[in-house]
């Protein structure tokens, strides 16, 4: 419907005003190394607004939650007795509400990477990370701007104090594990990580942990030529949360960005990704899987992509699936991006939903725009219920009911969890997506 | 051992009446078969006893060895001994055929109180009973079905019987689509379960494979009744002469 001029200009001057009150509200971070970013991504946020209902990329999601000044409280979650990759060997850093505990962490220090706290390198004089890292800071935030604004991300460049500064230079012996405690149930937290892989280097991330009553997270990941990165996230069990996360990353020529995220329910959850494969030959492999149980608590997860093919020769995938029930509500707003000059590139997107009632819903936005002429992409996207002669089969040859669902619900999930190269990490996602399932059958 | 005493059945969602008054009656130790024209209600039967949705019971029983079947949920049916070879096996895509062939042992071991299967011992189980029918350890490592040619998907079917050793054993068709090797490969395997205390019930439209699982009693359905039994010359007569004489016979 068009709008008349009067009509956008009381909608401009309200959304000026809602991000006006939003940031007066915030104890903003004063001087220091990323002060210009800061103030740049400020700049950004404020010529760009919050986001609303209206705008094309929050039709199905309402940023209502994200933009006000304060969280809902959230009871935090007990511990589990097994934590997640418990049985990993890495080097865990641990962030309590948001902040990061030097006492419950492993030293900084391993071979081949250097690992930094934001708050540190930001208020020290001098630190050996100023010079890679303060030119980079919210660098592909502000670039991931275009076309399509995020503003939450650029609030949180402006605003996050604390976060990891991490360049690596050779293959890290091994996972650098991000655990995320929440504690307080008040506790609204913004975390900035800024990661480099140079040219060669492989670094595998793991994040995990509910992190706070609302969480916004924003990771940066230069992936250099022929550097290979592998991020896999579990976004934590608390139902109550409320999280917006983003991923930018540039991949170089011959570099792999892999990134996996298993969300367990979830008030809202919104997970951006904005990936510009810059160099020829470079892969980038999105995968999600999600499982949402509106029982208690309403369930509404948002997977939001964004792939720019930049270069000739490039692959990328996206394979997000999602288990609804209860009345959960699942979005997918994809798209692939091919510029001219990305001749040869491989795309493919899908995204599917198993809606185990028929409250549940899968709202999907699928989205090609190709410039290059000599390309390959496809992409599909559908929800149903499960396959119920599949589920007699099963039962026919004696499997119980529960069983078969959890069987043929994990083999729906089986395709995102392929995504993950490494067996030991696919068989933990695999076993929590199982107890889940149990849980909620 | 099954015993069907009047079993009449509709369709659930258009009140078509497919089965009208079926009396059947299968002794451990024997082999029923049922021929029949297309469309005359013998997968139906097959589904209504294995407990498929989408069926109403209006009349009548069945039960194997004095429990009644239709009160059971499809599982519990299959852990009192009863197996359904589907005359159109269906694929599981993301589910491992050795997943599942596992799945579905422990799970009848479990509820008839039986400890699970060791995974070696398991794997020696089925590596011999897959070599017998001529699967390979590449078939066995697919989806549940997902790309088995037609013959493949029975011969899967028969190896499942073979690993979860029912004692009351329903083939829906599996000749059809078999080559004259892999029937034979798959007659063997039922003939190598034959014993006093299972029984089998085969449906089927030929001759063929009567000639190699010879049955003791052969019985002829049409429009969802058993109208004719007899022994293994009435399958012979069928395999001659069609069902018209049978039938007009029988009118
Ligand atoms: N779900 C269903 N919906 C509609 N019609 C059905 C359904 N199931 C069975 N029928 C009908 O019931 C009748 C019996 O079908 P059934 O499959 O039992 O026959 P059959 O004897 O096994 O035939 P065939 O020899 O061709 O396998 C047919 O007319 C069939 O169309
Ligand atoms: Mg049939």
């Amino acid at each position: 419907m068009a709008q008349s001029r009067a009509q956008a200009d009381r909608f401009a001057a309200h959304r000026a005003e809602a991000t006006a009150a939003r940031l007066a509200a915030l104890d903003l971070p004063q001087g220091g190394a990323f002060a210009a970013a800061r103030g740049a991504a400020l700049d950004r946020l404020r010529a760009m607004g919050l986001p609303h209902r209206r705008d094309e990329y929050w039709r199905y999601t309402d940023p209502a939650d994200l933009n006000a000044a304060g969280p809902a409280a959230v009871e935090p979650w007990p511990a589990v007795d097994v934590p997640i990759f418990g049985s990993i060997d890495r080097l865990r850093l641990v962030f309590v509400d948001g902040v990061f505990d030097a006492a419950q962490s492993d030293p900084l220090d391993m071979a081949g990477i250097e690992i930094a706290r934001l708050a540190e390198v930001a208020a020290a004089d001098i630190h050996p990370a100023h010079g890679w890292a303060a030119p980079a800071f919210g660098r592909l935030e502000a670039a991931g701007q275009v076309p399509v604004a995020r503003p939450f991300a650029a609030l949180n460049t402006a605003v996050a104090q604390d976060g990891l500064l991490i360049r690596v230079t050779g293959k890290a012996a091994k996972p650098v594990s991000l655990v995320y405690i929440h504690r307080d149930g008040q506790a609204d937290a913004m975390l900035h990580h800024l990661i480099r892989l140079e040219e060669g280097a492989e670094l595998t991330v793991l994040e995990n942990g509910p992190a706070a009553a609302r969480l916004n997270t924003v990771m940066e990941v230069e992936v250099a030529d022929g550097a290979r990165f592998h991020h896999i996230r579990t976004q934590g069990r608390d139902p109550d949360r409320r999280m917006n996360t983003h991923v930018f990353a540039r991949v170089g020529a011959g570099a792999l960005f892999k990134s996996f995220t298993l969300t367990a329910n979830g008030r809202l959850t919104r997970n951006e990704y904005v990936v510009e494969l810059a160099g020829a030959g470079g892969s980038a492999h999105l995968a999600g899987a999600t499982v949402l149980d509106g029982a208690t608590v309403p369930g509404h997860h948002d997977d939001t992509v964004f792939i720019t093919h930049a270069a000739p020769g490039c692959e990328s995938r996206q394979v997000f699936k999602k288990v609804l029930k209860n009345g959960a509500v699942g979005v997918f707003q994809g798209k692939i991006l091919v510029k001219q000059v990305a001749q040869k590139t491989d795309g493919y997107q899908i995204s599917q939903s198993l809606l185990l009632d028929e409250d549940s819903q899968f709202l999907s936005k699928p989205e090609l725009e190709i410039y290059a002429d000599d390309v390959k992409c496809s992409h599909g996207s559908t929800s149903g219920a499960i396959d119920e002669t599949a589920l007699f089969y099963l039962r026919s040859r004696g499997v119980p009911l529960a069983e078969a669902q959890v069987l043929l619900t994990l083999s729906f999930l089986g395709d995102a969890i392929a995504e993950i190269e490494d067996e030991e990490l696919a068989g933990e996602i695999t076993r929590r997506l199982e107890a889940w399932l149990a849980r909620h059958g | 051992m099954l015993e069907i005493q009047n079993l009449h059945v509709k369709l659930e969602e258009d009140d078509k009446v497919i089965l009208k008054g079926v009396d059947l009656t299968v002794e451990a130790g024997k082999v029923h078969a049922i021929m029949g024209p297309n469309g005359s209600g013998k997968s139906t039967l097959s589904y209504v006893l294995s407990g498929r949705d989408g069926y109403e019971v209006t009349e009548g029983s069945a039960t194997l060895d004095g429990a009644e079947l239709l009160e059971m949920e499809p599982e519990e049916r299959a852990a009192a001994g009863l197996f359904l070879a589907f005359q159109y096996p269906v694929e599981i895509p993301g589910v491992g055929n050795m997943t599942f062939l596992r799945t579905a042992v422990n799970a009848q071991r479990k509820a008839r109180g039986e400890e699970e299967i060791g995974s070696a011992e398991f794997l020696k189980l089925v590596r011999e009973k897959a070599r017998t029918l001529n699967i390979d350890a590449e078939m066995l490592k697919r989806p549940v079905n997902v790309g088995f040619s037609g013959g493949e998907k029975k011969r899967n079917e028969i190896l499942q019987m073979a690993m979860l050793e029912p004692t009351m054993c329903i083939l829906d068709e599996t000749d059809s689509g078999l080559d004259v090797d892999a029937m034979r490969l798959v007659a063997d395997g039922v003939n190598a379960l034959r014993s006093p205390d299972r029984g089998f019930l085969v449906i089927t439209h030929y001759q063929r494979l009567l000639d190699h699982i010879k049955p003791d009693v052969v019985h002829i359905m049409a429009d969802g009744r058993i109208v004719k039994t007899g022994g293994p010359e009435l399958a012979l007569e069928v395999e001659k002469n069609g069902y018209a004489g049978i039938l007009s016979e029988v009118a």
